[in-house]
C-alpha cells in the first residue's frame, strides 16, 4: 500500500520534472524552431522603424502593381497547374493507354528543370528574335501578330508548365488507389461516367489535388528567378530591388512581411488538407484496376501527354543542349570549374548539415511523443513555405545586428577593431538554407524512422544489442535509405536555389545559379545554357529517386 | 413450377474471356423474385466476373443477360450500368469518403424530390439500423457498420436486383457470422432479389436460398444448400461443400455397397449396376463411435472442437474417413476405436 503510494509519487515527480526540464532532444528541436521564429519576428519588428520615405514611394508607384501581379499569378498558375496536373494524373493514374507507364514517370521530368531555366529558354525560343517568331515571319511576313511572351500570360504559361508536377504527383496517388472503383460505384447508383467523374472521382481526390495546388502557389509566391527574367514585378523582385537597388533593408523587410502574410494563408490551407488526406485515405489494399481507354481516346491521351512533355521538358532541354554545344568551347574554362566547385561544395555542406539536424529532429520526435515536441518539430520544418528572398532578409538583419554588437563591444571594452565575423561568409547562407530546406531533409528521414518501431528496439535489446551497437547495427542500416534520399534532395535543392544565394553570398563568390541570374539579366541566353544544363542534370537525380519509389 | 413473370434474373449461356482465356464458360442460371442466390467458388473461378457482367461493367462474349424479361447484355450490346436499376455492394464497400453516411445513401436518389429523398434515406438507414449515425462520415464508423451503410446505399433506390461482391470478406470471423444472418433478414424483410459471390460456404449456407458452385468459369451445380450437401453432383462438389471423405466400394445386390466400413445399405443417388466400383461420400456425422463394433479404425489425428472431436481415421483397407464424436470420449492418435456407419442415403460416384 505505502509502496504503491510512494511509486505514484515518484512517477508524478518524474512526470513534472519531464515537463519542466526539457531533454536535449527538445532543446535541439527548440533551437531549430527559433531559427524560423527569429526571422519572422525581425520582419514584423521592421514595422517599428518603418522607412517611410521609401515606403511612401513604393505605395504610390509599385504596391498596387505588386498585389495585382501576384493575384494574376495565383489565379493563372493555379488554374494552369490544376488543368494540366489533374488531367494528366487521372489519365496515368486511373486509365490505360499506349505509353502510360513511360509517361507516368516522364511527366515528372519538368521538376528537374528550375523554373528560371525554363523561363529563359522560353524567352529565347519565343521572343521577337527567337527561332519561332523568326520562322513565323518568314512564312507569313512581318505583319503577323504573335502574343507577347514577355507578359503575365507568358509567365503564367512557363510557371504552369514548370510547376504542374506537384499537382500531378499528389493527384496521381489519389487516382491510383481509387482506380475504376469510385466510378463504378457511382455508375451502379445511376451516374453516367461523366457525371460520376465530377460527383465522385474528383471530390474523392480533392484533398490531394488541393494539397498539390497549395504547394504550387507557395512556389509561385516564392519564385524569384523566373519573374525577374520576365521583368514581371512581384514581391520577391521588389524585395530584391529594395535591398540591392535602394539599399534599404527596412523597406525590404516590410515588403517581406507582407509576402509572409500571403504565404501563411497557403500554409493554413495546406495543413488542413493534410489532415483531410489522412481521413479520406481509402482502405483499399489491393491494387485498383484501371479504365481501359478505347479507340481514338487511347491515341488522344498519348498525344496529349506527349505534347505536354515536349513543351515542358523535351524541347527546352534540346534547346539548352544546342546552345551549350554552340558555346561550350568558350564557356567551359577555369572560371566555370570554379563556379561548379562553389555550387557542389555549397550543396554538399548544406546537405550534410541539414541531414544531421534533420536526423536529430526525427529522433526527438521519436523519443518524445508529446504535443510540445511534435509542434516544435512542425514549426522547425515549416521553412519550406518561406520564400528565399524573405528568409535572406530575415536572417541577414539579425546576424548583421549580432556582428555589429560584437564589433561595438570589442571596440568599447577592449579597444580592438574586429572585422565582421558573420556578414559575407557562407554561414549566413547555410543558416538560411537550413531553415528553407529542413523539410526536404526531414521528411524522408522521418518516414524511415517510422519503420524503426519500438518493438524493433525491444527485439534488439532481448538479443543483447543496446546503446551504440543498437544504433550502428539496427538504426543506421534501417535509416540508410532515408538519409541518402535526404542528402540528395537537399543537395539538389541547394544547387538550384537562387535568391538566398544571390542575396547573402560572400562578395564576388558566385555559383551556377548566380551566374545564370547575371547572364540572363543581360539576355545572354546562350551563355547561360551551360550552367543550366548542369543544374538540369543534377535535378534528374531526385526524379530518378521518386520514380523508383512511385510506379511499378 | 415457377411462373415466367417471377423470374428477375436470367443468364443464358454466357461466356467471357480475358486475353483469349475463358473465365466464364456457357453459364446459365435463373433467379426468382425475392430469392437470394450465391455463387460459391475459390478465387479466380470467375464468380466476380459474372457479377460484373450482370452489373454492366463488363461486356459479354456470348449469351444474354435478361432482367425482368428485358435483355440488358448481349454480345456487342451492353446497357450502361446506370440504366439497369441494379444495386451493388462492393467488396471494399467503395463508400465515398467525402460524403456523410446520409449523403452516401442518398447518392443514387437524385431523381427524387428532396422530401422523397430524405424519406428514403431514413427508410434505408433504419432498415440496416444505422439511422443514428447518418451525419457521420464513413471513416468514423466501424467496419461492420460501413458494410451496412454500403447495403443501405445499394438498397435505397429500390433496385430490381442487388449484387454483392464478397460482402463479408473484410470483417472478422465473429462479425461475419452475425452480419451474414442480419443481411439475410434485411433482404428478406425488404423482399429484395439478390445475388452475391463468396468463397466461404458458411456464408453461402447462412444467406442464400440457392447456391451455384463455380469452378473454372462454370456452374457445376445450382441448388439449395440441403441438396448441395446431401446430393452433390460431382466428387469435387462433395469434397468442396462441407467436410467428408470418399471411400472405395463395390455395388452388390439389394441396394448394398461393400466397403471398408462393412456393407452399407440405403437409397442411392444414382443407380449403379451390380459389381460397379464406386466412391462413396462419407460425412463425419455418418460415423458413430461404438466400442463394441466389429469395424475398427486407427486414429490418425484429433481436432478438439469443444462439444465434439473430429477424428481422422484410417480403415483397415487404407481408406480414410472423418468422424464427429462427442468430446467426452477421449482417444489419442495411434489408438484403434470401434466405429459403426449410420447412412440411410448413399452418395455414389463412379470410381475411375
Amino acid at each position: 500500500m505505502t509502496d504503491s503510494i510512494r511509486q505514484c509519487g515518484v512517477a508524478a515527480r518524474a512526470a513534472t520534472s519531464r515537463l519542466l526540464k526539457p531533454s536535449g532532444w527538445q532543446i535541439v528541436t527548440g533551437l531549430v524552431a527559433v531559427l524560423i521564429i527569429v526571422p519572422l519576428s525581425v520582419l514584423l519588428l521592421a514595422w517599428l522603424d518603418p522607412a517611410w520615405d521609401i515606403w511612401q514611394h513604393l505605395r504610390e508607384t509599385l504596391l498596387a502593381t505588386l498585389l495585382f501581379n501576384s493575384l494574376k499569378l495565383i489565379i493563372g498558375v493555379g488554374t494552369g497547374t490544376l488543368l494540366l496536373g489533374v488531367s494528366l494524373a487521372w489519365l496515368t493514374g486511373a486509365c490505360d493507354f499506349p505509353g502510360r507507364k513511360i509517361f507516368s514517370w516522364a511527366l515528372l521530368l519538368p521538376l528537374a528543370m528550375p523554373t528560371y531555366v525554363l523561363a529563359f529558354v522560353f524567352l529565347g525560343l519565343f521572343d521577337f528574335t527567337g527561332p519561332v517568331q523568326t520562322q513565323l515571319r518568314q512564312w507569313f511576313g512581318n505583319g503577323i501578330w504573335v502574343p507577347d511572351i514577355r507578359s503575365a500570360f507568358g509567365v503564367v504559361i512557363v510557371m504552369s508548365l514548370a510547376l504542374y508536377p506537384y499537382v500531378y504527383l499528389l493527384a496521381r496517388n489519389a487516382f491510383q488507389t481509387q482506380g475504376k472503383r469510385g466510378l463504378e460505384a457511382a455508375e451502379s447508383l445511376g451516374c453516367t461516367p461523366v457525371s460520376g467523374f465530377f460527383r465522385v472521382v474528383l471530390p474523392m481526390a480533392r484533398p490531394w489535388i488541393a494539397g498539390g495546388a497549395t504547394l504550387v502557389l507557395m512556389e509561385t509566391m516564392a519564385d524569384f528567378g523566373a519573374v525577374s527574367i520576365f521583368n514581371f514585378d512581384t514581391f520577391t523582385t521588389a524585395i530584391y530591388k529594395a535591398w540591392f537597388g535602394f539599399f534599404s533593408l527596412p523597406a525590404a523587410a516590410q515588403l517581406s512581411s507582407l509576402l509572409v502574410v500571403l504565404v501563411f494563408i497557403f500554409i493554413l490551407i495546406e495543413q488542413r488538407m493534410r489532415s483531410r488526406m489522412r481521413f479520406s485515405q481509402s482502405r483499399i489494399t489491393a491494387r485498383a484496376e484501371r479504365i481501359d481507354l478505347h479507340g481514338w481516346k487511347r491515341y488522344a491521351a498519348t498525344g496529349y501527354a506527349l505534347s505536354v512533355l515536349l513543351i515542358a521538358f523535351l524541347l527546352p532541354a534540346l534547346q539548352l543542349l544546342i546552345w551549350t554545344l554552340n558555346i561550350f568551347s568558350e564557356e567551359f574554362d577555369k572560371r566555370y570549374i570554379e563556379l561548379l566547385g562553389h555550387s557542389l561544395g555549397l550543396g554538399l555542406a548544406a546537405a550534410l548539415l541539414i541531414t544531421s539536424v534533420a536526423l536529430l529532429l526525427a529522433y526527438a520526435g521519436r523519443r518524445h511523443r508529446d504535443r510540445l515536441t511534435s509542434n516544435l518539430v512542425r514549426l522547425a520544418t515549416l521553412g519550406y513555405a518561406l520564400p528565399g528572398t524573405v528568409l535572406a532578409v530575415g536572417i541577414f538583419i539579425p546576424l548583421a545586428g549580432l556582428d555589429n554588437l560584437l564589433i561595438d563591444t570589442a571596440r568599447s571594452l577592449f579597444g580592438i577593431e574586429l572585422p565582421p565575423l558573420l556578414q559575407g561568409t557562407i554561414a549566413v547562407m547555410l543558416i538560411a538554407y537550413l531553415v528553407r530546406f529542413m523539410a526536404a531533409g526531414f521528411k524522408p528521414i522521418d518516414s524511415a524512422m517510422h519503420r524503426v518501431t519500438g518493438n524493433i528496439d525491444e527485439a534488439s535489446r532481448l538479443m543483447g544489442l543496446r546503446g551504440l551497437r543498437l544504433l550502428t547495427k539496427i538504426h543506421l542500416p534501417m535509416l540508410r535509405g532515408g538519409l541518402l534520399t535526404a542528402l540528395t534532395l537537399v543537395f539538389v535543392d541547394v544547387m538550384k536555389e537562387m535568391p538566398i544565394t544571390l542575396m547573402t553570398r560572400p562578395f564576388g563568390w558566385d555559383t551556377l545559379a548566380v551566374k545564370i541570374f547575371e547572364l540572363t539579366s543581360e539576355g545572354e541566353w546562350e551563355r547561360a545554357a551551360l550552367p543550366s544544363l548542369t543544374l538540369l542534370l543534377t535535378g534528374l537525380i531526385p526524379i530518378v529517386l521518386l520514380m523508383r519509389g512511385a510506379d511499378k | 413450377m415457377t411462373q415466367h413473370h417471377d423470374i428477375v434474373l436470367q443468364l443464358d449461356d454466357i461466356s467471357q474471356a480475358y486475353d483469349r482465356h475463358l473465365v466464364v464458360r456457357n453459364l446459365s442460371l435463373t433467379l426468382n423474385q425475392g430469392e437470394i442466390g450465391c455463387l460459391l467458388g475459390e478465387s479466380g473461378c470467375g464468380k466476380t466476373t459474372v457479377l460484373r457482367i450482370i452489373a454492366g461493367f463488363e461486356p459479354l462474349l456470348n449469351g444474354t443477360v435478361k432482367l425482368n424479361g428485358k435483355t440488358v447484355s448481349a454480345p456487342e450490346n451492353t446497357l450502361p450500368p446506370a440504366k439497369r436499376n441494379i444495386g451493388m455492394v462492393f467488396q471494399d464497400y467503395a463508400l465515398f469518403p467525402h460524403l456523410t453516411i446520409a449523403d452516401n445513401v442518398g447518392f443514387g436518389l437524385r431523381k427524387f424530390s428532396h422530401v422523397e429523398r430524405v424519406h428514403r434515406i431514413q427508410e434505408a438507414l433504419e432498415l440496416v439500423g444505422l439511422y443514428a449515425e447518418h451525419s457521420k462520415y464513413p471513416h468514423e464508423v466501424s467496419g461492420g457498420q460501413q458494410q451496412r451503410v454500403a447495403l443501405a446505399r445499394a438498397l435505397a433506390p429500390k433496385p430490381q436486383l442487388l449484387l454483392m461482391d464478397e460482402p463479408f470478406s473484410n470483417l472478422d470471423v465473429t462479425l461475419r457470422e452475425r452480419l451474414s444472418m442480419e443481411v439475410r433478414d434485411i433482404l428478406k424483410e425488404n423482399g429484395t432479389t439478390a445475388l452475391f459471390v463468396t468463397h466461404n460456404q458458411h456464408e453461402a449456407f447462412a444467406v442464400a436460398d440457392r447456391i451455384g458452385v463455380m469452378h473454372n468459369g462454370e456452374i457445376q451445380q445450382w441448388d439449395g444448400s440441403h441438396q448441395l450437401y446431401h446430393e452433390p453432383l460431382t466428387p469435387r462438389i462433395a469434397e468442396f461443400v462441407g467436410e467428408g471423405a470418399l471411400i472405395t466400394g463395390t455395388v452388390k445386390k439389394d441396394r448394398t455397397v461393400e466397403s471398408g466400413l462393412g456393407p452399407l445399405q440405403g437409397s442411392f443417388n444414382v443407380d449403379f449396376p451390380s459389381g460397379s466400383a464406386v466412391k462413396i461420400l462419407i460425412r463425419p456425422e455418418d460415423i458413430i463411435h461404438t466400442e463394441d463394433s466389429p469395424v475398427t479404425a486407427e486414429v490418425l489425428r484429433r481436432n478438439f472442437r469443444g462439444a465434439n472431436v473430429l477424428y481422422n481415421l484410417r480403415l483397415d483397407n487404407g481408406d480414410k474417413v472423418q468422424a464427429l464424436v462427442p468430446s467426452h470420449c477421449e482417444h489419442q492418435p495411434g489408438e484403434r476405436i470401434g466405429i459403426r456407419p449410420d447412412v440411410r442415403h448413399l452418395v455414389l460416384f463412379a470410381d475411375s
